[in-house]
């Protein structure tokens, strides 16, 4: 029996949604030598606004999530991702990865979540504590999450892992994210979207734009709503151009070369973190 | 005479020895400065302190140069224990010389004597104290088990705590292994040059501190785009925080910032009232108001609005503001003409917005800058009083009737540096302290401050720590990587 393959439609995932680009517009995807893949959104900045204000719709929630709770979401989409590895596998192949590679990169996608699994419930208790102060206060320091995260994948490699890499350290202690795909090498990215869309995340903590970075970074770095961006993807001048528009704003900033796709970083959570220190006094008197 | 009359209590200016004129402290020697001096005044007087010669940006460079040759042959290579024996004897040697540096501060600042000598000093001989004892504990700052420090750090201070900035700047900096080059503001550079003599006494390595007071858009732009600075912490508005911040993109260098705030003080109808009056000048009142953290806007529930304002009015009556010498004075002079025309410019709007404008009646002493301990009551979230950081003793009153709608007012704002919360309900003060957005809150207490507490802001109040571990850290790399 043959069976005439149906090709899937890359869309955009915003709010828990997959709607097209309101632009209309998308591009063609191609594998290395030229052949088509599929054709991929084409983002617009309306786009990358509405998925603004659909992660800072999701912020409240998710940063009240327990962090027992949140452990067990990422823990899930390391799951999920654990059952569709041959599907990605193949996507990072038709792309133009090696048999190989495409399987280093999908488990170390998945090991990269289950290790940010584990954290949510025990970064707060190494980086916060009780602080001895001078007087008759308990006074506590705790980490809180910085808010509207704005992320880029690694634009040059490892499109899958690149993607998780941004993703996971912002949303391990509460952040709600906005990342764009690897431009060139889109489908994984989208596919991740499915992942994300089945493991109780809930819609708005994870937005993925496809498009250019060089289009929607400048916008989304000069946004107002927006309290962090993760410039680890790209490098040169518009790297540059976004820390000075996300200077306006005092927006947190990763910049480029500091954190590497193929290590989970500590200090990759702690980038996105504010650090509330509460007295509580013990005595009126 | 009334019960508020108290004969005059000044504190003697005997203790101080001070000099006609100081240089810039650059290898652990005063030397001429190339920007144009200028005259350190007293603002309560305006009577000339001392003449301070001003850094231009070729002065920079060779503090800058100073204290890079200190790093890499002095101070990063000295064993934590003689660091942190040099820093405990800076706090010694601060803490034999508090009331000089009291008056001093008192004098150049023009806050109250009963505050530098109760607060600022004792704060930064604690700072020094506290950080000298993490140089030779390093390994447990969270940066793994070979930590480094980032090099030379460019360090621009305020004028409202001059000396306890330069404590919070220059302490872990020093502990974590890097030299420092600072700047203090143009109107308060007194204490830094004293500090510099504390330098000299203690025997600090040539280099490891430099100081070079001069013009923000002069030196301190020099050091900022200075190519061989490795961090730049920095104190002051947010307007110069995001000039920074943009001048050091594309750079590798580290950045921390503290800035303005706006901060709410949460008073729920079950609060301690009476502490809650105290905590409420304390939290404006402060050191004129001239303070990052104040609680400038005052949330009051609604069925104890008129009793809070009734008690506070009542207590701010008691206030006495004038010679910030003089022992019995709580509010002292307003720091320069620059944030006195600012202050009144910001109050007149208020009033033109429809605030209700109450000033505490008093004397104004004839020369100086002073400006009456002032409440507005009646302000909407949208007045200009209650979204912009006045940095003076002016008050906003807001009223509220749920927890959420004070929690939405509070984190109404840009700033997130500082709030307070005054109630007597464990479990509401503990919900509200989550949802606030910001870096410090107070739980019926204000503006208290430690070395081993972390301070510092969320959104646009910055970026950074400082105090404690945190505070450290933001002086160290975890080995090989900045």
């Amino acid at each position: 029996m043959t069976h005439l393959p149906i090709p899937k439609t890359y869309k955009l995932f915003i709010g828990g949604k997959f709607p097209r680009s309101e632009s209309g517009r998308s591009y063609s995807v191609e594998s290395p030598k030229g052949e088509f893949i599929a054709h991929a959104a084409q983002s617009s900045r309306k786009d990358a606004r509405d998925a603004v204000v659909a992660a800072r719709s999701a912020f409240g929630s998710w940063s009240r999530a327990t962090a027992y709770n949140r452990g067990q979401v990422l823990y899930r989409i390391a799951e999920m991702l654990e059952g569709r590895t041959d599907q990605f596998v193949a996507e990072l192949v038709r792309g133009g990865a090696t048999e190989k590679a495409a399987r280093t990169e999908v488990v170390a996608a998945i090991d990269s979540l289950v290790w940010h699994a584990g954290w949510t419930d025990k970064y707060a208790q190494v980086v916060g504590g009780a602080n001895p102060v001078a007087g008759p206060f308990f006074n506590l320091t705790v980490p809180e999450p910085t808010g509207v995260v704005v992320a880029v994948a690694d634009q040059t490699a490892s499109p899958l892992l690149g993607l998780v890499a941004a993703v996971a350290p912002a949303i391990t202690t509460g952040n709600a994210v906005v990342v764009i795909a690897h431009e060139a090498a889109p489908c994984a990215s989208m596919s991740f979207a499915e992942v994300i869309a089945t493991s109780d995340v809930p819609g708005g903590v994870v937005n993925i734009l496809t498009g250019s970075p060089g289009e929607l970074l400048p916008w989304l770095s000069s946004h107002a709503d927006v309290n962090a961006i993760d410039l680890s993807g790209i490098a040169g001048e518009l790297a540059v151009e976004c820390e000075r528009s996300a200077a306006e704003t005092l927006m947190r900033v990763i910049r480029p070369g500091r954190f590497a796709a193929s290590q989970p970083s500590f200090d990759r959570i702690g980038a996105f973190v504010e650090t509330k220190t509460v007295w509580h006094t013990k005595s009126l008197a | 005479m009334s019960f508020l009359d108290f004969a005059p209590a000044p504190e003697s200016t005997g203790v101080l020895n001070l000099r006609k004129s100081y240089g810039l402290f650059i290898n652990g020697e005063f030397v001429d400065g190339h920007g144009d001096s200028i005259t350190t005044i007293s603002p309560a007087t305006e009577k000339p302190i001392a003449e301070i010669a001003h850094a231009n940006s070729h002065d920079v460079g060779v503090a800058v140069s100073a204290a890079r040759k200190a790093h890499d042959t002095v101070w990063s290579r000295m064993s934590g224990t003689d660091r942190g024996k040099y820093l405990f004897r800076i706090a010694r040697l601060i803490q034999e010389r508090a009331r000089e540096f009291a008056v001093a501060e008192t004098l150049d600042n023009g806050k109250p004597i009963r505050e530098t000598r109760d607060v600022d000093i004792p704060l930064v001989a604690a700072w020094f104290f506290h950080y000298a004892g993490w140089a030779d504990k390093l390994e447990w700052a969270g940066l793994g088990p070979n930590p480094r420090s980032l090099g030379v750090a460019g360090q621009i201070i305020p004028w409202n705590f001059p000396l306890m900035m330069l404590a919070w700047k220059v302490a872990p900096a020093l502990a974590a292994g890097n030299t420092v080059v600072l700047k203090p503001a143009e109107t308060t550079p007194l204490t830094a040059l004293l500090f510099a003599e504390v330098c000299q006494q203690a025997g600090l390595p040539a280099g490891v501190v430099n100081i070079v007071p001069g013009l923000g858009e002069v030196a301190g732009a020099a050091l900022v785009e200075h190519p061989g600075i490795n961090k730049i912490a920095f104190t002051g508005s947010t307007a110069v925080g995001r000039h920074i911040a943009r001048s050091l993109a594309g750079t590798d260098v580290a950045l921390t910032l503290e800035l303005g705030g706006k901060g709410a003080n949460i008073v729920f109808d079950d609060a301690p009232i009476d502490e809650a009056i105290e905590g409420i000048v304390r939290g404006i009142y402060f050191n004129q108001g001239h303070v990052c953290c104040a609680g400038s806007r005052l949330l009051v529930q609604e069925n104890v609005h008129d009793e809070v304002v009734d008690k506070l009015t009542r207590r701010i009556s008691t206030l006495r503001m004038g010679d910030p010498l003089d022992k019995n004075t709580d509010i002292g002079a307003i720091n320069s003409r620059e944030q006195l025309d600012r202050i009144s410019a910001l109050v007149s709007q208020g009033e033109a917005e429809g605030g209700v404008r109450w000033s505490l009646d008093c004397e104004i002493p004839k020369a100086g800058f002073w400006f009456r301990p002032t409440v507005f009551t009646g302000v909407a979230t949208s007045n200009t009083v209650a979204r912009e950081e006045i940095f003076g003793p002016v008050l906003s009153v807001l009223s509220f009737r749920t927890a959420d709608e004070a929690i939405a007012k509070a984190n109404n704002t840009p700033y997130g540096l500082s709030a307070g919360i005054w109630t007597n309900t464990a479990s509401r003060m503990l919900q509200v302290a989550d949802e606030l957005r910001a870096g410090v809150i107070w739980a019926n207490t204000f503006n208290q401050f430690d070395p081993a507490s972390p301070f510092g802001g969320y959104k646009e109040s910055g970026y950074g720590r400082e105090g404690g571990r945190h505070g450290l850290a933001a002086y160290l790399s975890a080995e090989g990587k900045r």
